[in-house]
């Protein structure tokens, strides 16, 4: 049996084939000191359990779960600043315009995946409400979230900052539709412009954080609570597809601060659901 | 456009890209190989075999996946070289009186400087022979006279910049690269909301494109701007004096 044939045949129904036995190639490489290794009766079991690695563990999402997912997250975006947008305690009128604005686009977002789920055929998108949500985050900031503005406002930044990358991490499963990668890449970028102006909005604020940029600085939490850190880990790396960042171009210093804000990061499905579980019933 | 990976072993693929010689092989392995015949049908471009400026000081910025890389690179030059003359300029401290502006302008300026050298470092060691050199900015003088000045020319960088990724990652056939191009939009929209801000408070994500004219820079349905490599060329090419060719870039 010709594993390398097998493969060929199977790349020409799945052009992504290697690609899902494994990105780097590792694996592949391994494989090929096992056949030299392995009895001919072994190569099948082998072979079957890359297969099994390829399309059990690592299949990318498909496109229908990647809106539902951003549905979710653009569900809880939205029944937050439309709570919030309704109170009272914001520091100025221009900070209740902002929330009014972004709430929105949040329910534009969730008009928008609505349509294109509901365009791709079987079941109906799943319908939230503000029910569904649970703004203690499980008792974690009490009554805090609608009465408190510096809370509201952290709030907001962390679903914006999450929001962000977790488009960012899903966009590589939209490649076979590039009507949906485009339109997940429009969103994606408003989501970015809401969480600049929030981080902007909380610097500006009395007694504000007043190291917060618009961007994030290695995987500083801009002033949350320790809870929060999940949401910036990872983000403090500098160096990009096996480019060092950081250097003197020019005479312009690039250091690790900067080599990092210049680029957001992704995160996977679970990591996002495992930030936002307590904020969902 | 269908989307393909390479199903060969990288080493080859950077042989077939590093090799001038060996241009079929290349279109073969980065999954170009079924445009091929069209390609030819179409009437193959001479010039789409180089992307060294020629006599009249034009850059193609080639085809396929790294034209796409060249694309954001020309942009990233433009940016960056802008933002470095800001920080630059002897008045810059009198133009901009607050503290926290001129950090976020030299802010800005870093993260330009940095994607610029990564899009150097990155397709000079996928594609060497295919990278676009350095480019040579023209900025007119108005550009950098005040503080509204320089804060419109920034907006309209910003936003078309963001167009341009957002506009590009559906012609990218690799996901890797469409990753890269993800991390480094997200950036570019929190300078565009920062830089709208700078200019009127809370129109971050309101108001005018000024780009295409009528449109929102945030739409009915909530989506920012998205323009072809055809749209943001034309936008930018009266800040740069070397004439840049995108007509072999994919469109699909």
């Amino acid at each position: 049996m010709n594993i390398f044939n097998i493969l060929k045949e199977v790349e020409k129904v799945d052009p992504e084939i290697f690609d899902r036995l494994d990105p780097r190639r590792a694996v592949f490489k391994h494989f090929g000191g096992f056949g030299k290794k392995l009895a001919a009766a072994a190569v099948p079991i082998a072979f079957g359990s890359m297969l099994n690695k390829a399309y059990g563990q690592t299949a990318m999402p498909s496109v229908r779960d990647v809106l539902e997912f951003a549905l979710k997250l653009e569900n809880l975006e939205y029944f937050f600043y439309r709570r919030a947008a309704d109170t009272n305690i914001f520091a100025n009128a221009a900070g209740k315009t902002a929330f009014t604005v972004i709430r929105d686009h949040e329910e534009d977002h969730v008009n928008f995946l609505r349509t294109a789920i509901s365009g791709m055929g079987g079941a109906a998108p799943t319908t939230y409400t503000d029910a569904n949500f649970d703004w203690t985050a499980k008792g974690t900031l009490g009554n805090a979230t609608f009465t408190n503005y510096p809370t509201m406002l952290a709030v907001a930044q962390a679903f914006e900052d999450t929001g962000v990358r977790a488009y960012k991490g899903a966009a590589p499963a939209l490649m076979s539709n590039d009507g949906v990668l485009q339109a997940a890449l429009q969103i994606h970028s408003v989501e970015a412009r809401h969480a600049a102006h929030l981080r902007r909005m909380r610097r500006d604020m009395a007694n504000g954080v007043a190291t917060n940029k618009p961007w994030i600085t290695m995987k500083d939490r801009g002033g949350l609570p320790a809870a929060f850190q999940g949401i910036y880990d990872g983000e403090e790396v500098t160096t990009q597809a096996g480019v060092n960042i950081v250097g003197t171009f020019g005479g312009i210093a690039i250091d690790a601060n900067a080599a990092s804000e210049a680029f957001d990061e992704p995160l996977t499905v679970a990591q996002v659901n495992s930030i936002v579980a307590p904020f969902i019933k | 456009m269908a989307k393909n990976t390479n199903s060969v072993p990288e080493q080859e693929v950077l042989q077939g890209l590093n090799n001038p010689f060996n241009r079929r092989s290349f279109l073969r392995y980065t999954g170009a190989g079924m445009a091929v015949s069209a390609l030819l049908l179409a009437g193959c471009d001479d010039d789409d075999d180089t992307t060294t400026p020629n006599t009249t000081g034009t850059v193609n910025l080639g085809s396929n996946d790294v034209g796409i890389l060249n694309y954001a690179y020309a942009l990233e030059q433009l940016e960056a070289a802008f933002y470095t003359a800001v920080v630059a300029l002897p008045n810059f401290s009198t133009l901009f009186p607050s503290a926290v502006e001129r950090q976020v302008l030299t802010d800005i300026r870093n993260h330009e400087v940095a994607h610029r050298e990564f899009f150097k470092a990155a397709i000079t060691a996928n594609a060497a022979n295919q990278i676009i050199p350095s480019l040579t900015p023209n900025l007119p003088a108005s550009a950098l006279a005040s503080r509204a000045s320089i804060l419109s020319t920034a907006k309209t960088f910003e936003d078309l910049g963001v167009a341009a990724y957002n506009g590009a990652g559906k012609l990218l056939t690799n996901a890797t690269f469409l990753g890269l191009a993800g991390k480094i939009v997200s950036v570019e929209a929190r300078h565009a909301a920062e830089i709208r801000d700078m200019i009127e408070n809370g129109t971050f994500a309101s108001g005018d494109s000024g780009i295409i004219p009528g449109r929102m820079i945030v739409d009915a349905n909530g989506l920012d701007v998205a323009l072809t490599p055809a749209q943001v060329l034309a936008a930018a090419q009266p800040f740069i004096m070397e004439k840049l060719n995108g007509s072999n870039l994919p469109t699909t």
